[in-house]
């Protein structure tokens, strides 16, 4: 395996087979305090990223001069720094964004995504993978908030970004953007992103079997 | 600011444990209210833990704060020195109760670096700011924001346990159904809402 292929392998790891929202299920927080509507999901999934790219790399760079045992402090201010950055960024040109996302902007630092892949992979691997991995799973991170989203919109707004898709007749559920709402739809969405999984599992075993 | 009375307190009680609670209504500490909910005595060593350090980084936090990123005009480094000043603290914790009280450290031992990085630990703190609590209110706001933590998760696990022995649909095994108790839970603690303005 060439060198390009394997970095194109980490980023679609990080984008499908270890999802960190539907197959790790870390950063539970963000994911459901973001997703009250897919433009906030968008919103935090881009912070994330930004903070995952930027962290992987400066970690990946430093691996070879942090010292095993105050690593993860040392992983702590990197991402720390990088939160600061993205917070000030968000304030400044998006602060609609800002106000709608609140607290949980400062509390991308002790997202367990961020930290999990400083821990497992941007502390091991080179710079260019740790930037592939940061990346991949920032995307997937983004996409799993976006789908959650928009399924909490639709139901509890009746639109889309913003855009009413349902017409005035639609009685919106507001319990959907609401705190259980949040809870039942994401753990709803996990189970059947669960079977899908599953499914596609047995099917490509059984057709392994037949080869 | 809320004058001290014993009528301001206990409302300021109900609001953090019941009506505001950590988890059902901001959100906060998700991470450990999912892992660590399996067993009901496992789930109250990590609930007193976080209660412990959640006291102490709120009132350490406040000094910080207001002492030294306040007259430097540093307000911005607040979430990088709280980070800090929590990871720092749970070091501390952890040593301190290795030393005197052995027994408490082996109940809590493994959980209790895992609360660096609860949420809801950092929020408290930077809650405390944009509240604009004073100290005393900001360390009750730690102490009972834990309790509320705390009662969540020994629920939550008492719910789990039952579980167990449940027949449930293989794709929702784990946290898909944990998510789904967590969500009726939430509903009724919806039902708080308005109980203290």
């Amino acid at each position: 395996m060439g060198k390009k292929q394997t970095m194109r392998g980490v980023f679609i790891n990080g984008v499908l087979n270890e999802n960190p929202v539907f197959r790790l299920v870390l950063g539970v927080c963000p994911i459901l305090a973001a997703t009250t509507s897919a433009t906030n999901g968008l919103g935090m999934g881009v912070a994330a990223t930004f903070v995952l790219l930027g962290s992987n790399i400066v970690i990946s760079l430093l691996r070879n001069f942090i010292p095993a045992k105050v690593r993860i402090p040392a992983y702590i201010v990197v991402i720390s720094t990088f939160v600061t950055v993205v917070q000030m960024l968000i304030q400044a040109f998006v602060p609609s964004l800002y106000d709608a996302l609140g607290i949980f902007i400062p509390l991308i630092v002790v997202n367990c995504i961020i930290l999990a892949r400083a821990e497992a992979f941007a502390g091991k691997n080179s710079v260019l993978h740790s930037a592939a991995d940061g990346l991949g799973m920032g995307l997937g991170f983004t996409l799993a908030l976006i789908l959650i989203g928009m399924v909490r919109e639709i139901i509890g707004n009746g639109s889309v970004f913003g855009l009413d898709i349902l017409g005035p007749t639609f009685q919106p559920m507001l319990i959907a953007i609401m705190a259980p709402g949040g809870f039942i739809l994401f753990g709803l969405i996990l189970g059947i992103v669960n079977s899908i999984v599953s499914k596609i599992a047995k099917r490509s075993a059984g057709k392994g079997v037949k080869a | 600011m809320m004058e001290f009375t014993l009528v301001n307190f206990l409302l300021f009680m109900v609001n953090c444990v019941l009506s505001n609670n950590f988890i059902f209504s901001r959100y906060l500490g998700c991470c450990p209210f999912l892992g660590v909910s399996s067993k009901v005595e496992t789930a109250a060593g990590m609930g007193v833990a976080v209660t412990f350090v959640m006291a102490l980084a709120s009132l350490i936090t406040y000094v910080v704060y207001y002492y030294i990123l306040v007259p430097l005009s540093l307000q911005y480094l607040n979430t990088i020195s709280f980070i800090l000043v929590i990871a720092a603290l749970v070091q501390f914790v952890e040593m301190f109760l290795k030393k005197t009280v052995p027994a408490l450290y082996s109940a809590l031992g493994i959980y209790l670096p895992l609360i660096t990085t609860n949420c809801a630990v950092l929020g408290v703190t930077l809650l405390n700011i944009s509240d604009q609590y004073n100290m005393l209110w900001s360390v009750l706001n730690g102490v009972f924001g834990a309790l509320g933590f705390l009662l969540a998760i020994v629920l939550m696990a008492g719910a789990r346990e039952r579980l167990e022995s449940s027949n449930i649909p293989a794709a929702f095994k784990g946290f898909p159904i944990s998510l789904v108790i967590a969500g009726l839970m939430s509903v009724a603690f919806l039902g708080f809402t308005g109980l203290v303005k």
